[in-house]
């Protein structure tokens, strides 16, 4: 079905695409499901008698560079979104598979950090703090991998020319999309390991 | 510009992206969860009236072990099952997905969805949802028998409740929350995005703001209770302990209280979630057939807003009695006495539409009528609740049990049936027979009174909710007789649900058809015919004034102006 038929925009609330106006009210909704899983986090770690000092268990330095992995990954995003709005197709493809590199290396980083709390015997039942490290992280990483596949399927229709400068709605919103998991990796980051 | 139709069945029928396929899809899903539900609800008002005798019919095909009779164990998957499938999978599917649908692009002149695709998927979470809830019943130690609010730590431990039915349960409410979110974004957008020339925000039908409320509220609130049942599931399958405490917990463990507070995060919103769309129509429905303009449109609209903004502050009235800080219960139970001001505000509107207005007594005013009348008993018993107080006295008996059903059950089923009766012939291009049609209004009328108001007095008497046997407590034993007339009345609501479902099974094929606009509804949907084509509009539809306009004066032909009437233009400058 091709949009112009679907679409009669006429009096949109907010002149943006609808696209994008759905990718905010995702946004909001997925901003409150980490809502549910950091508040729940909070309220238990507070709750507790005792709770391990940070830096103690986490590898804060490799988390650290997990963080400006995931940082500049937002940025080649930001570049793509550049490209395109000048019509540069080719640079966009390239900043995207870079995005979808970094958002790899973050993933990996991610695994090799499970695999040595894991040996150590920080597992998802060891400690209350345990279970919430795994949980946040790991739905975050879902996340992240979801970006990841995202990234490469936008790779693939700016290879076949999906987009130009006057049509990238699915690039702008696949950056919000992106921007927003690297926000919540911070706030994470912070929670787990700074505090 | 025109369409061309998809050749095969399957992506015409079946995975369709086109929203009017869906919408028929969504409503035979929720119809028939809701003849699951209803049953249910008859085996636990039977299991009520005569406890642990076998169940007639149907007793010996479904629990052959006992000779017929429910068991201990099944009573629990009863109820939880009952309130779960009604909830999440009858109402929801009916209200947001069929209603939400059908009405949003037709009504805002659009040719569908924002998102098609998105609209399809929503679609299949819920098939795959409802699968999963349905599989839960034939897997050993059966279905989920933990209430539907799901509570830890007997939900979140494996030692009380081992069986993998509790698992699918979850998991299908997780699909199903996954379906309405991705609906929810869609008619958002489309509300918001979407809406044709001149359909400015004040001239949306009432429906329309009602659904959109919803599904703003759904956007909010559901993804919390999604993350808390996420924990539970991990709670259960993966040793982490964050509903557990005590002994129950493999470390120091977490916090029981805390999943309450998850859960009515959501859950209170959700009931709103459900009466939002049902609000809507009523307003809109009332000023069809009393041919009077909504009586306080936009008070309407804003004290809808309030709710959906006070609603989200208000969960602690559900757990007075669950260990809470009498001055934080305080608090609660002044923000949800405030939801009462609003309410009322358009409760009001709802009477000044039909104050002295020349009302069509048509089935769909009848059951519109329904609701306001059910509405007003359940929301005033509310009233009773909000206070602490009051609350720890009559908390987890059949006084909430009867409140919530006014409130939900019942105006809820009418609204639904409302919508039914209302939509059908621009659904399906046929009317439905109007005499079956007050008759099961009537017979519904009577009997769900019935059962609802005795629930009430019999939970002022003390009667617990969810014990499957009254006659094991003495101070019980004086109304054991009201739960048979329960059953009776019970028995007699479900029954009277055929005529429903044989009106519609009829009038689908035999029924007279309809014109574009049988009731001279003034909203824009009406002015295309029943059924619409599948582009809905030839072109992009004008609009000139807001739904409500009847009773016009100084029109020369008739007293009514449809939105698109260009007529509505020169009246406004005159």
């Amino acid at each position: 079905m091709d949009e112009a038929a679907t679409t009669p925009v006429e009096i949109p609330l907010i002149d943006i695409p609808a696209g994008k106006f759905g990718m905010w009210v995702f946004l909001i909704s997925e901003s409150m499901f980490f809502t549910g899983l950091i508040g729940s986090y909070i309220v238990l770690r507070l709750g507790s008698e005792s709770w391990p000092r940070p830096g103690t268990i986490l590898n804060t330095p490799l988390l650290g560079l997990n963080t400006l992995v995931l940082l500049s990954s937002s940025l080649t995003m930001a570049l793509g979104l550049n490209a395109i709005q000048q019509g540069k197709q080719r640079q966009l493809k390239r900043y995207l598979l870079f995005t979808a590199l970094l958002g790899s290396l973050f993933l990996v980083i991610k695994g090799c950090d499970y695999v040595h709390l894991w040996r150590h015997g920080f597992t998802l039942s060891s400690s209350l703090f345990g279970s919430c490290y795994y949980l946040l992280t790991g739905f975050h990483g879902l996340h992240v991998l979801s970006g990841v596949i995202l990234m490469l399927y936008l790779v693939a229709a700016a290879s076949r020319g999906a987009f130009a400068a006057s049509q990238h709605v699915r690039v702008e919103s696949s950056g919000l999309y992106w921007h927003f998991i690297d926000m919540v990796w911070v706030i994470l980051f912070a929670i787990l390991c700074l505090v | 510009m025109e369409q061309s139709q998809p050749r095969s069945f399957w992506r015409r029928d079946v995975f369709s992206t086109h929203h009017k396929v869906i919408a028929i899809q969504y409503l035979l899903t929720g119809v028939m969860f809701l003849a699951v539900g209803g049953v249910m609800a008859l085996l636990i008002r039977w299991q009520l009236a005569a406890p642990w005798q076998p169940v007639p019919i149907i007793g010996k095909l479904l629990f052959r072990e006992a000779g017929g009779a429910i068991t201990p164990e099944a009573y629990p998957m009863l109820f939880t099952m009952h309130g779960s499938i009604m909830v999440f999978f009858a109402v929801t599917p009916i209200l947001l997905g069929a209603l939400g649908n059908y009405t949003i692009p037709l009504e805002v002149g659009a040719r569908d969805m924002a998102f098609p695709r998105l609209n399809m998927v929503s679609y299949w979470f819920l098939f795959l949802g409802s699968a999963s809830m349905l599989a839960s019943f034939f897997v050993p130690g059966g279905a989920a028998g933990f209430g539907w609010t799901i509570y830890a730590p007997l939900s979140a431990s494996t030692e009380m409740l081992p069986g993998w039915g509790q698992d699918l349960f979850i998991l299908g409410l997780a699909l199903d929350a996954v379906s309405i979110l991705m609906g929810g974004i869609n008619y958002i957008t489309t509300i918001m995005q979407l809406r044709a020339p001149g359909l400015t925000l004040r001239r949306l039908p009432l429906t329309l703001w009602g659904l959109f409320y919803s599904a703003v509220l759904n956007t909010l609130w559901l993804p919390i209770v999604a993350s808390a049942l996420f924990m539970v599931l991990c709670d259960r399958r993966l040793g982490t302990a964050f509903f557990l405490a005590g002994p129950l917990a493999p470390h120091a463990g977490g916090q029981v209280l805390l999943y309450q507070h998850l859960f009515w995060g959501f859950g209170h919103p959700e009931v709103y979630i459900l009466i939002f769309p049902v609000w809507g129509l009523v307003g809109d429905l009332l000023s069809v057939f009393s041919r009077k303009p909504a009586f306080g449109y936009k008070a309407t609209v804003l004290s809808m807003l309030t709710i959906t903004i006070l609603s989200g502050i208000v969960w602690g009235h559900h757990m007075f009695t669950s260990g809470m800080n009498p001055l934080v219960g305080k608090a609660f139970m002044f923000l949800t006495i405030t939801v009462s001001v609003p309410t009322a505000i358009f409760f009001l509107n709802w009477l000044g539409t039909l104050w002295r207005s020349a009302i069509r007594l048509t089935v769909p005013m009848l059951f519109t009528l329904g609701v306001v009348f059910v509405f007003a008993i359940g929301g005033l018993t509310g009233l009773f609740n909000a206070l602490q107080t009051f609350d720890v006295y009559i908390h987890d008996t059949y006084f909430v049990v009867g409140h919530f059903h006014y409130t939900l059950a019942a105006s809820v089923l009418f609204g639904t049936f409302a919508f039914i009766y209302f939509w059908f012939p621009k659904i399906f291009g046929r009317q439905m027979s109007s005499r079956l049609g007050k008759l099961h209004f009537w017979l519904s009328f009577v009997f769900l009174n019935a059962v609802f108001s005795v629930m009430m007095f019999v939970g002022l008497h003390g009667h617990m909710r969810r014990i499957a046997d009254a006659t094991a407590y003495e101070f019980l034993k004086p109304v054991q007789h009201w739960n048979v007339f329960i059953g009776w009345a019970a028995l007699g609501l479900g029954l009277s649900q055929l005529l429903f479902f044989f009106n519609f099974l009829y009038s689908l094929f035999r029924g007279t058809p309809a014109p574009a606009n049988p009731w001279e509804a003034g909203s824009l949907a009406w002015t295309v015919p029943s059924p619409p084509p599948e582009h809905n509009y030839d072109a992009v539809p004008r609009i000139w004034c807001g739904p409500h306009e009847y009773g016009v004066p100084g029109l020369n032909n008739g007293d009514w102006l449809s939105q698109t009437d260009p007529r509505a233009k020169a009246l406004a400058k005159s």
